[in-house]
Order: C-alpha cells, then sequence, then structure tokens
C-alpha cells in the first residue's frame, strides 16, 4: 500500500521525458491505482446506425489518456454519455469506482465538450461564479484559473465578444475551476489558428505537468503522440486498440531498399526467413520485418548474394501510418 | 432549494431583455391604479370609473385578478426564452456536464416560474389593497379580506400557464416558434371546442365540460369576467328584461384540472429532457 501511494506521487510529477519509459512499469501496477472512470460495454445506437459498440476501456488516475479516431467515429457520443448528456443504450460505466451518482461525480470532473458553451450576454467572470455555483465551489479560484489562460485582463468582457481561441481558454479556465480530478477536452484546438492551438497545447502541458488526469479526444495523430501516455484508438464506434502510446509502435519497422538489378533485390529479399513483406513503388523495394534486424545484417546478406545496395534505410511506421492501417481494416471489414 | 434559485436568477439577473421585460410587466401591473383616474364627461354628465363600485372590497380582488391576468403574456416571454435560450446557446449541456442533473436543471426552471408567479401575486395583493383602502366604500377587515380566493386563482392562472411556456419551450427549442405553439394550441383548444359545441353535442352541456379539462380554457375557466357583475352594468341589464345570471366563484374542479396540468407539464418537460440525447 506504501508502495502505491509512493507511485502515485511520483507519477504526479512525471515529465514528459521519463513518462514513456515509466508507461510499461505504469501498466504493470494500474491495478492498485485509483480508477477514476470505468467503461464496460458501452453501447449507443441512433436507430439503426451504432455509433458506439460495446466501447470498453478504463482510466487511471496520473496518466494521460488519448482517444483517437477518425470524424464520426463515436468519439464525441462517447464522451457524451459518460458525460451525461447522450443516453446510452446499453452497457455500463461509473465514475470513481461508482461510489456516487454521476451528476454528483461531474462536480469533479472538468469537461469541454466541441464548442466553448456559455451565456453571451454574461462577462467571463459573471459565467465563471454561475460555474462555481453549480458546481459547489468557491469563487476566490477564477481569477487564478483566468490567469493560467491567459484571459486575465479580458475578465470583464462580455462572452460574445470574444474570439474563437479566447472562448476556448476560457472553456478550460471553467473546467479547471474545480480542481478536477480528471480533464475532458473533446478536439480543443478544432477550428484554431496555429497560435490558438500552440496556445492551447502548453495550457494542456502545463496541466498536464501538475499531475492532472487528462482524457482527451482529438482526431489529429500528432496531438495525441505529443501529449498522451495512452491511447484509446477507435473506428466505427469499436476499440481498435488501448495501451501505452509506444505500445502501438510495436512492431519491427522495415526497410527501404534500392538497387540497379530491382527484381533480382525482390527476390532475395522474399527468401530471406525474416523478412514478412516485400513490395515495390517506383524502384523503392520496401520490406517489413517479422523478426528484429539491423540493416547492416541485410546488408552483408544482400552483398553475399552478389547484389550491391544503392540506397538503404531502416525505418519504423508512424503512429499515422498505423492509425490509418488499422482504421483501414475496419473500413474493409 | 436556494442553491437551485441561485443558479437561475444569477443566469436571469445579466440578461438585459429578462431584466427590461420583468420590470415592464410589474409597471403595466401598477398601472390598473390609473384605471382609477379614467373619466368621461358626456355632456353634462360626469362619469368616473373609480365610482362604479370596481374598487369596491371585496369586488376589487375579482376585477384586478382578471385585469391582471392578461398581462401575465409579458412575464410568459421570460420564462419562454429562459429555457430555449439554454438550448440555442447550448448552455443546457454545458450546465449538464458540469454536474447539474436533469432532475435539478427542472427544478430550478420551476421553482423560477414558483416565485416570478409568487412575486406577482403579492404584488397584486398589495396594490389592490391599497386601491381598495383608497376607494372603496366598506373598509370593514371582515370584508376586505372576503373573496380572497381570487387572489389564490390569480396566482394558480400564472403557474398554470407558466408551467406551459416552460414545456412549450422544452418541447420547441426556440422562442419565436414556442410562443408560436401556444398560440396556436389557444386556437386549437378554441376550434375543438367549437366542434364538439356545434357538430357533436349540439344544445347539451357536454361540450363545455369537456373543454373545461383543456389546459388554457381551464386556467380561463379560474377567473370568470367580472364585467358583468357591476352594478351598473346589472342594472342596465334588468332595465332590458334580461338579468344576468352567472357564477363567479372560484370552483374546487377548475383548481384541481389545472393544478393537474401544472403537475403534467413539469412532469412532461422532465421526461422530455431525460429522453433526449443533447
Amino acid at each position: 500500500m506504501l508502495g502505491a501511494i509512493f507511485f502515485k506521487n511520483k507519477l504526479s510529477v512525471l515529465n514528459s521525458v521519463t513518462k514513456a519509459y515509466l508507461s510499461s512499469h505504469i501498466t504493470n501496477i494500474s491495478s492498485i491505482l485509483e480508477t477514476i472512470l470505468k467503461i464496460s460495454r458501452l453501447t449507443k445506437k441512433f436507430g439503426s446506425l451504432t455509433a458506439v459498440d460495446q466501447l470498453s476501456f478504463s482510466i487511471q488516475k496520473g496518466n494521460v489518456y488519448g482517444i483517437l479516431g477518425p470524424n464520426g467515429s463515436g468519439k464525441s457520443t462517447t464522451l457524451g454519455m459518460i458525460l451525461n448528456v447522450v443516453n446510452k443504450t446499453s452497457g455500463d460505466f461509473s465514475w470513481f469506482e461508482g461510489f456516487e451518482s454521476t451528476h454528483e461525480a461531474l462536480k469533479k470532473v472538468g469537461a469541454i465538450i466541441e464548442h466553448p458553451n456559455f451565456y453571451p450576454y454574461m462577462t467571463a467572470v459573471q459565467n465563471l461564479e454561475l460555474v462555481c455555483k453549480i458546481k459547489g465551489v468557491k469563487k476566490e479560484r477564477i481569477e487564478e484559473k483566468l490567469k493560467i489562460v491567459n484571459l486575465l485582463d479580458r475578465k470583464d468582457s462580455k462572452f460574445r465578444t470574444f474570439s474563437l481561441g479566447m472562448k476556448q481558454r476560457l472553456a478550460i479556465a471553467s473546467a479547471l475551476l474545480n480542481d478536477p480530478e480528471i480533464l475532458i477536452l473533446d478536439e480543443p484546438t478544432n477550428g484554431l489558428d496555429p497560435e490558438g492551438i500552440h496556445q492551447i497545447r502548453e495550457i494542456i502541458r502545463k496541466i498536464a505537468a501538475g499531475g492532472t488526469t487528462i482524457l482527451l479526444a482529438s482526431h489529429l495523430l500528432d496531438e495525441v503522440e505529443k501529449v498522451c501516455t495512452h491511447v484509446v484508438i477507435i473506428g466505427k464506434g469499436k476499440k481498435l486498440y488501448s495501451g501505452p502510446v509506444d505500445g502501438i509502435n510495436a512492431s519491427h519497422g522495415f526497410f527501404e531498399l534500392k538497387a540497379k538489378n530491382t527484381d533480382l533485390l525482390i527476390q532475395i529479399l522474399e527468401g530471406h526467413p525474416h523478412i514478412a513483406k516485400v513490395s515495390e513503388k517506383d524502384g523503392l523495394v520496401t520490406a517489413i520485418l517479422a523478426d528484429p534486424m539491423e540493416p547492416e545484417t541485410i546488408n552483408e546478406y544482400i552483398f553475399e548474394k552478389g547484389l550491391s545496395l544503392s540506397y538503404l534505410v531502416k525505418r519504423r511506421e508512424s503512429l499515422e501510418e498505423q492509425f490509418l492501417e488499422l482504421t483501414k481494416q475496419t473500413h474493409s471489414a | 432549494m436556494l442553491r437551485l434559485l441561485d443558479i437561475e436568477f444569477h443566469k436571469l439577473r445579466y440578461s438585459r431583455s429578462a431584466k427590461i421585460l420583468v420590470f415592464s410587466y410589474f409597471i403595466l401591473l401598477s398601472f390598473i391604479a390609473l384605471i382609477a383616474s379614467i373619466e368621461f364627461n358626456i355632456g353634462s354628465l360626469e362619469f368616473r370609473v373609480a365610482d362604479q363600485g370596481i374598487f369596491n372590497f371585496p369586488f376589487i380582488w375579482h376585477f384586478n385578478a382578471y385585469i391582471a391576468s392578461f398581462l401575465k403574456l409579458f412575464l410568459a416571454i421570460v420564462i419562454v426564452s429562459m429555457i430555449s435560450n439554454e438550448y440555442s446557446n447550448r448552455t443546457l449541456k454545458q450546465n449538464l456536464i458540469d454536474g447539474l442533473s436533469k432532475k435539478e436543471f427542472i427544478s430550478s426552471k420551476f421553482l423560477t416560474v414558483l416565485v416570478l408567479s409568487v412575486a406577482s401575486t403579492l404584488f397584486l395583493f398589495i396594490l389592490s389593497l391599497i386601491l381598495g383602502l383608497s376607494f372603496s366604500d366598506d373598509t370593514e377587515v371582515a370584508v376586505i379580506f372576503s373573496d380572497m380566493e381570487y387572489i389564490f386563482a390569480y396566482f394558480l392562472n400564472l403557474t398554470g400557464f407558466f408551467a406551459f411556456c416552460m414545456f412549450a419551450g422544452m418541447l420547441i427549442k426556440r422562442s419565436a416558434f414556442a410562443l408560436g405553439f401556444i398560440f396556436i394550441w389557444w386556437v386549437l383548444e378554441n376550434i375543438a371546442y367549437g366542434i364538439l359545441k356545434w357538430r357533436l353535442f349540439r344544445e347539451t352541456e357536454i361540450a363545455d365540460k369537456i373543454a373545461g379539462f383543456f389546459p388554457l380554457e381551464a386556467m380561463s375557466k379560474l377567473l370568470v369576467e367580472p364585467f358583468s357583475r357591476l352594478g351598473a352594468v346589472q342594472m342596465a341589464a334588468t332595465q332590458i328584461g334580461s338579468a344576468i345570471e352567472k357564477d363567479y366563484s372560484v370552483h374546487l374542479t377548475d383548481i384541481l384540472i389545472v393544478l393537474g396540468w401544472t403537475v403534467i407539464f413539469v412532469f412532461l418537460s422532465y421526461k422530455l429532457l431525460k429522453k433526449r440525447d443533447l
């Protein structure tokens, strides 16, 4: 038990460098960490369309989770269900191990869904005061949170006069008012200009560094890759992958090769026991590995077979390629 | 409960249109007092409305309640828009995400309806009391506080109507269309009554009995028009040989029907919100 407490504290001060290294260890002890949210076989049907299909995953305290999926894959519907605004068709979810009702639990959650929703005729401060009243927290924190998102100088401006980036930042301030156990963000950078995107990501990074659990839904891979330790990939409402972000990169990578005699090269490669698949495009041959292998080994092997390479590179699939691969499978299935 | 009222009051306090409508409502309400100063001069005949007995206790309760009940349309706009704006600003969704339950949301709206009805009723009570004390022929305490059921009927008339407005706002989600819906409902009630009265149950009381169960009709039956009760009108009627015999009292059945509709409207609003995906 002491060990668990120690580890929890340790988690809260993780920085992004050690995060990746520790994530594999974290999964091993995740069962003794506090579960913030547990979703089991959650399903939502809109008429004949199944938007979310038997989705299960759980969220442990201290991690940064990403829900990744193309537009229309059921990310927002899933978040809608756990946030009490979309009715589930079947399945279950429980907040904080099910000790309290959903709406009580939501007072300990900070969430922003798609568009920032506030009363246009109220100022930033008035809007946040209302949120304080709903969540039952003290108003003293308003200024502090506005400062985090850089809106202190506009605190008495009406919400309707805000730009989209400012609205989004106000939404983040609002979600932070109760010092939430978990922060849920749905496409937080959608529709923002590069500067706005940068500002929001900086804020998210700061919050994550403070040890807050984050659930980030996005269709942008680099966003998830940059910020998250864990990822749930969904396509057409089904879970395709869930686990640490590095886990998704677990394949052995592939070689890209070129030689004068392309046909011979392909023939040699196909004969090699550690190579799973060979393909060719415009003279560039791609060989996907079935087992780990260093480029020196393959170079020597090919040279022994009497062919000299003009080009050799070992690459790993980017998250993007794997993501496309994963989602493609469901399309054809 | 106070927390819910506090939340709703916070929403209304900063809305300029809501403030203007509520203020103009209470100002218009106090204009009833101006009726007192209406004077006609027909040749040598001087006619002062205040002298016709409309401000006599206990008649004044009935008269003022009836006149004031027309002004409720102002507050109806506030109520419809305080519901539909939550949809159009998507703040309803945000409220729920922030941890307000659907039940609490409906409760906060209905509590506001009750507070507005109580405020309006209290205002009318005080206004009528002042007017009555200034103009009534009879100011015995027993007379002053008789016929108080009209004040209660006024309160119920407002509450029932506002509950209907709340439901319309929940159902339609757009203020203008919701107000249109209320108007169309009123037209439909009248058409239904017309069909019942002149086609199905000619020359019987059945049509009136059925129509008494319609929500808007039941609300208006709570407060029957008071004009034919006036001495001058009664006198004129007897002169042309047709005494007006009409029941002006507040009936328990009407009270129960309006209470029933109020419960139904609040319950349906809740069911509607519960079923909807936002």
